[in-house]
C-alpha cells in the first residue's frame, strides 16, 4: 500500500471508523459449523466475515517420537489453497503457511487442551497421532485467527475410529472423543497496529497497511499460552500491554461462540 | 416466435436464445446452424434484429479510448508501466506523459511514483493487447490520496448512469468526490462517513444493476440512509 | 444372483443427490460448489491474468491451467499427503481437456485462466464433480464459453449398467467392476472426457454413454439453475 492510501486509511481510523464500517475493536460476524467433512475424524468450518477456513483432524496409530515415548503425536499443517486468494500458488507450504501452522500448533500444545499422555497406547511403541490440517477456502483477511478457531472447533468434533490393537478401521467411528480439557480451550486473537491505532480482525485491505501485529492465544481462564509478534515495525512495552488487553477481551467474546458450537 | 428466452432474462453459456434466421448474433452470442446461442453469463438484450448479452461478470479488457484508473507498478528509463486491472500491463511513455520537456536521465518518479493512482486514457491496443496510455486530455491527472475500490467492469455503465446521472446523484447527496474508471477501478475522496456510504451505494448499484428501476431505488436508498445518520454526522 | 440391487437403494440410472451453488468464494473471479452424494468439490477461477514465466505464454490465445487437489482429510482411509501425486496430475490434465472444447480464450493472448479444484470430502466421482464445479466457476468468471460442461461416472457392476457409482460399488468384490467417468457438452451431446478401467463390451459402453448423457442433462439443469440463482437471488429493495 502506498503512503497516500495509508494516510487516507489513517484519517478514517482516527474517527474510529474502518473502511468496511466497523469500529476499531469490532470483529466481523463469526460462524462455526462442525462435522463438515465426514472423511475426517473431526472437522469444522469457520467463517469470520467472508474469510473461510476448513480444518480437519485425521487420527492414526504411529510410533511415538523417541524423546516423548508416552505421548501422542500432534502435527498441524496449513494449506493456503490457491482457491482462497489470487496471490496463493499451488506448491509446498511457504513462510506464511508455516507461520500459521506453528502459531496454531503452539496454542494447542501449550494450552494443554489435549491430554497428550492419554493418547499413548503402548509406551515407546504405539501412540495416536493427531493430524490437524487447516485449509483456506477464502481469504478476506485474518486467516490466522480463523485457522486457530477452526482448529479448536475441529478437535472438539473429533471422534476416534475403531482400533483393534493392530489396525485402524476408518469406516467405523467409536463413541470415544478426543481427551480434552474444556477450560483450557485456547482462543487466538491477533491485534494489529496501523499507525497509532490498534485494531482486531483486519480485512485484506487493512492487512496491506499493517505496521505490527501481535497474535495472542489464551484459554477460557485467561491464561496466555502462546504469542507471536509479526510485521516489520517494532512495538513498545506499552503497545504489548494494550494489545494483550484487547486480545484477552476479544478472546472472552469468541470463546462463547466456541462453547455454543 | 423466434426468441427462445424473454428479453432481460439471465442466461448461461450454451443456452439457445433464438432460432431461425430473423435475428443476428451480436456480442456475447454466436450462431450455430439456425440457432443463436449465448456464450456469456448475462442478460439477454434485443435491439432491432440484434441479440446480445450484457455480461454480469468478467475481467476488464483494454479498449482504445477508455479512461481508466491505473496504478504505477514500475518506472523504466522511457516511461511507466501501469496496472490497469486487466490481464495486461500498460505503458505510459515519456512523450505521452507531459507536454513539459524532460531532460534525459531525470528522475521520473517526480511525475508518477510507484503505487500512485492516475486517471489516464488508453490510446492504443494491439491484437497482442500491448496497451499504450496517455495523460494528454481533459480530466487526466495523478489522483490525490483517496480510497480505491474495485467493481465488476461490466457494471461500470450503470454506476456512471446516463450522461453521468447516477454517479452525480451519489456525489451530490454525499459530498464525496468520485471518479469511475472504465476498468472497474473507482477512486473516492470525502469524509470517512461519506466515503463509507458512497461505497455502500456503489455496491448496491453493482449488485442490482440488472434489476429495473435502479435510479429510483438508489435515490430512495440515499435519502433513507442520510435520514438515519444524525444530521450532524455527515459533513455537508 | 449378481449386483441387481444397489447398496443405497438407487435405481440403475439414478444419481445421488446433487447440490450446486455459485459465487461461494468472494476473492475469486468465479467460483462454485458442487456436491453429489458425499463427494464435494469447490472450484475457483482466477483470470484471465498475467502469466509468468514467459515461456509458458501462447501469443495466439489464453491458456487454461487446472489443478485438482484432495484436502488431506478428504480420503476415506488414512490422511492424504498434501501436494500433488501422479493421480492428481493426471486428473488435472484430463480436467483441462474436458473443459477446453467449450472455452474461447482467443481474446486473451499470453494470459492464463487458472482453475483450482479442491475436495474437502470424497466418495468416488471426484473428477466428475470437479469438472461440474469448474464449468460453473468459469461461467461465473465471465469467460466466453460455447456451452457448460457436465460430468458423471457410469459403470458396470456384475452385469448391471449403473450411473454414478459410489466407493462401495467401485470396490464390489464378488463380481467384476468397470468405471467410466464421462464429461458431456449438454447442447451437442459431445464427449470431452472418457476414461475407463475394468472390462466392458463395446455395445455396453455405448449404452452406458447414453445413460451418462441422460444423467448429464439432469446435472445441466442444476448447474443452470445455480448460475441464474446467483443473480436472481438479489432482491431489489
Amino acid at each position: 500500500m502506498n503512503k497516500d492510501s495509508k494516510e487516507h486509511m489513517l484519517k478514517s481510523l482516527r474517527e474510529n471508523l474502518r473502511f468496511d464500517g466497523r469500529r476499531l475493536s469490532d470483529f466481523r460476524e463469526i460462524s462455526l459449523e462442525l462435522g463438515v467433512s465426514d472423511s475426517a475424524e473431526g472437522s469444522a468450518r469457520v467463517r469470520i466475515g467472508d474469510t473461510e477456513v476448513i480444518a480437519g483432524v485425521k487420527l492414526g496409530v504411529e510410533s511415538p517420537y523417541p524423546d516423548t515415548p508416552d505421548q501422542g503425536n500432534l502435527i498441524v499443517g496449513t494449506e493456503l489453497l490457491p482457491i482462497a486468494n489470487p496471490a496463493f500458488e499451488p506448491g509446498p507450504p511457504g513462510t506464511e503457511s508455516i507461520e500459521i501452522s506453528r502459531v496454531v500448533d503452539r496454542g494447542i500444545r501449550e494450552s494443554k487442551v489435549i491430554d497428550i499422555k492419554a493418547l499413548c497406547i503402548t509406551p515407546g511403541e504405539k501412540v495416536w497421532a493427531v493430524n490437524i490440517d487447516i485449509c483456506s477456502i477464502n481469504d478476506s483477511g485474518n486467516l490466522i485467527d480463523c485457522a486457530a478457531l477452526a482448529t479448536v472447533a475441529a478437535i472438539k468434533d473429533t471422534v476416534f475410529p475403531e482400533f483393534d490393537g493392530e489396525s485402524v478401521d476408518y469406516k467405523k467411528k467409536s463413541s470415544k472423543r478426543l481427551p480434552l480439557a474444556k477450560s483450557r480451550m485456547p482462543v487466538t486473537v491477533t491485534v494489529v497496529k496501523i499507525g497509532e491505532h490498534l485494531i482486531v480482525d483486519p480485512g485484506f485491505e487493512e492487512e496491506a497497511a499493517i505496521d505490527a501485529r501481535l497474535t495472542v492465544a489464551s484459554t477460557a481462564e485467561g491464561v496466555i499460552c502462546s504469542m507471536q509478534k509479526g510485521g516489520d515495525k517494532a512495538i513498545s512495552t506499552e503497545d504489548v500491554s494494550s494489545m494483550i488487553d484487547l486480545a484477552l477481551l476479544k478472546a472472552r467474546e469468541i470463546s462463547k461462540v466456541v462453547e455454543r458450537a | 416466435m423466434a426468441l427462445c428466452v424473454n428479453e432481460k432474462e439471465i442466461v448461461v453459456p450454451g443456452e439457445v436464445l433464438a432460432t431461425g434466421m430473423d435475428n443476428l448474433p451480436a456480442s456475447g452470442t454466436f450462431r450455430d446452424g439456425d440457432q443463436i446461442i449465448a456464450s456469456r453469463l448475462g442478460i439477454m438484450e434485443v435491439s432491432g434484429r440484434l441479440i446480445r448479452i450484457i455480461p454480469l461478470s468478467g475481467n476488464y479488457l483494454p479498449k482504445r479510448g477508455d479512461t481508466v484508473i491505473a496504478r504505477v507498478t514500475d518506472v523504466t528509463l522511457s516511461g511507466w508501466r501501469m496496472d490497469i486491472n486487466s490481464p495486461y500491463l500498460a505503458m505510459l511513455s515519456l512523450k505521452d506523459a507531459t507536454s513539459r520537456f524532460i531532460k534525459k536521465g531525470s528522475d521520473l518518479t517526480q511525475f508518477f511514483d510507484l503505487g500512485d493512482f492516475v486517471a489516464i486514457k488508453i490510446i492504443n491496443v494491439t491484437t497482442q493487447k500491448i496497451t499504450d496510455l496517455s495523460m494528454r486530455g481533459p480530466g487526466l491527472k495523478k489522483l490525490p490520496e483517496g480510497r480505491i475500490i474495485y467493481v465488476t467492469p461490466s457494471k461500470v455503465p450503470r454506476i456512471i448512469g446516463k450522461e453521468g446521472s447516477m454517479v452525480s446523484m451519489v456525489k451530490k447527496n454525499l459530498d464525496c468526490r468520485i471518479l469511475v474508471g472504465q476498468n472497474g477501478v473507482i477512486w473516492l475522496n470525502g469524509s470517512p462517513k461519506a466515503e463509507l456510504l458512497a461505497v455502500e451505494t456503489i455496491r448496491k448499484i453493482e449488485r442490482e444493476a440488472h434489476i429495473n428501476g435502479l435510479t429510483d431505488r438508489v435515490g430512495r436508498f440515499l435519502e433513507e440512509r442520510l435520514k438515519q445518520e444524525a444530521p450532524s454526522s455527515v459533513e455537508k | 444372483m449378481g449386483y441387481d440391487k444397489r447398496f443405497d437403494g438407487r435405481r440403475a440410472d439414478q444419481m445421488r443427490e446433487i447440490e450446486a451453488r455459485v459465487g461461494v468464494i468472494p476473492r475469486a473471479d468465479g467460483s462454485a460448489y458442487f456436491r453429489i452424494g458425499r463427494t464435494i468439490a469447490y472450484a475457483a477461477v482466477y483470470g484471465p491474468r498475467n502469466l509468468y514465466p514467459r515461456f509458458l505464454q501462447d501469443p495466439s490465445k489464453g491458456i487454461l491451467r487446472c489443478r485438482y487437489n484432495m484436502m488431506p482429510f478428504s480420503g476415506s482411509g488414512e490422511r492424504v499427503r498434501p501436494g500433488g501425486n501422479r493421480r492428481s496430475k493426471e486428473i488435472s490434465m484430463v480436467t483441462e481437456n474436458a473443459l477446453m472444447p467449450v472455452l474461447n480464450l482467443d481474446d486473451f493472448p499470453n494470459a492464463v485462466v487458472d482453475v483450482f479444484i479442491e475436495l474437502p470430502q470424497t466418495d468416488s466421482g471426484t473428477r466428475c464433480a470437479g469438472i461440474c464445479a469448474a464449468s460453473m466457476a468459469l461461467a461465473d468468471a465471465g469467460i466466453s464459453m460455447r456451452d457448460l460442461v457436465t460430468s458423471v461416472s457410469v459403470g458396470k457392476v456384475g452385469s448391471s449398467l449403473l450411473v454414478d457409482l459410489t466407493y462401495d460399488e467401485e470396490a464390489y468384490e464378488d463380481e467384476p467392476v468397470s468405471d467410466v467417468p464421462v464429461a458431456i457438452l449438454p447442447r451437442t451431446g459431445q464427449i470431452s472426457l472418457l476414461q475407463m478401467d475394468g472390462e466392458i463390451e463395446k455395445d455396453e459402453l455405448i449404452r452406458l454413454l447414453d445413460m451418462a448423457k441422460k444423467a448429464c442433462w439432469g446435472i445441466y439443469e442444476v448447474q443452470k439453475a445455480a448460475l441464474k440463482e446467483r443473480f436472481n437471488c438479489v432482491k431489489a429493495d
